[in-house]
């Protein structure tokens, strides 16, 4: 029954300088789910973190995407909503050590039929944890994308891409 | 290589072994729609088991989830947002998901869910689910932990809705195996 061994490694960025974002591109279409995994920090703290997602080796600037998330900050739970944001928000905090952890689940992302939906968790030392499920509407396959700061990223920052293949 | 497939998943980006996480059976529903989604014949040769899902009901409706076809032995807590507020609640009436906020076309349901050991025969099955709906403007998050109180290996799997909801068409449930060391 089983169809054999998946979640692969795609592709690894370990950054060497303070960078803007990490983009990845030409994303193979042979898998059903991606997972990106990040262990990063940023240059100035509790600004954000950012995913943008894309077909055809673009990624998508437009008001295409929002947020439902679930956040504890150490002290109060809560939940917010963003919509017709032009990213998708999986944490409004970052460390200023490489101490951020971010897993990324890219449902689906290489089927044209429905739009694509993003379920996250991030947790940033000493400012919150979060669990996020967005959306970016778009039925288009996934085939790029980008994760941003609030501020650069940090050199030693690492972002591994997965791909999860159904039977 | 279970701690490292584990943490991959949920944690710290250790990279999994390749061969520790694999594929085992998918099940995608047809223009007809479907009642239920069964994996049966689960092989025992994993440690853990991941039900990936993508999936619509025509209107509200919660997931449930019977092992062994065993009804009404699942407890469930739960901790969601909504969007402007988080809440948590508990279910004991069989549901494993217990998020509704409707139906639309295009915009899908996901869920990860997990059961862990499901070869033990001498512990209850643990499940944990993370997941959600957004509908840019309205829509939920989910996280939550499920009790099977069952010792039993877990051989099959049946998931369907909690009030006769038809999966519409593009659902798609994969299951997947992960290996102990």
């Amino acid at each position: 029954m089983a169809a054999g061994a998946t979640y692969t490694p795609l592709e690894t960025q370990t950054l060497g300088a303070n960078a803007a974002s990490v983009t990845f591109s030409s994303i193979s279409q042979s898998y059903t789910d991606l997972v990106l995994v990040c262990n990063s920090g940023q240059v100035t703290a509790d600004t954000s973190y950012n995913l943008r997602v894309g077909a055809s080796n673009t990624i998508d600037t437009g008001t295409n995407y929002s947020d439902t998330a679930l956040n504890g900050n150490g002290s109060t739970a809560s939940s917010y909503r963003n919509t017709s944001a032009n990213r998708i928000l999986p944490a409004g905090s970052n460390s200023s050590s490489i101490s951020d952890n971010l897993i990324f689940h890219i449902q689906n992302y290489s089927n044209t039929t429905t739009y694509k939906t993003v379920l996250s968790r991030a947790n940033v030392p000493g400012f919150r944890v979060v669990a996020t499920v967005s959306l970016w509407r778009n039925t288009a396959a996934i085939n790029t994308v980008q994760i941003y700061g609030g501020s650069n990223l940090l050199a030693g920052s690492t972002f591994t891409l997965y791909g999860i293949a159904a039977a | 290589m279970i701690g490292n497939a584990i943490a991959g998943l949920y944690g710290v980006g250790v990279t999994p072994s390749t061969t520790a996480y694999e594929s085992i059976a998918t099940t995608t529903v047809g223009s007809g729609g479907s009642s239920t989604i069964t994996f049966s014949s689960i092989p025992s040769t994993f440690t853990h088991l991941q039900v990936r899902a993508l999936y619509n009901f025509g209107s509200n409706a919660n997931l449930r989830m019977q092992l062994n076809g065993v009804t009404n032995n699942t407890n469930l807590h739960y901790l969601t947002g909504d969007g402007s507020s988080a809440s948590a609640g508990r279910d004991s009436a069989g549901n494993i998901i217990s998020l509704q906020y409707g139906s639309s076309a295009s915009y899908f349901y996901v869920q990860i869910m997990d059961i862990l050991d499901y070869t033990s025969t001498n512990k209850y099955k643990v499940g944990r689910h993370l997941g959600g709906v957004d509908y840019n403007g309205s829509g939920g998050v989910y996280l939550g932990s499920s009790l099977y109180s069952t010792t039993s290996a877990i051989s099959s799997i049946s998931i369907t809705s909690n009030n006769g909801q038809n999966f519409l068409q593009y659902s798609t449930f994969a299951l997947y195996g992960i290996k102990g060391a």
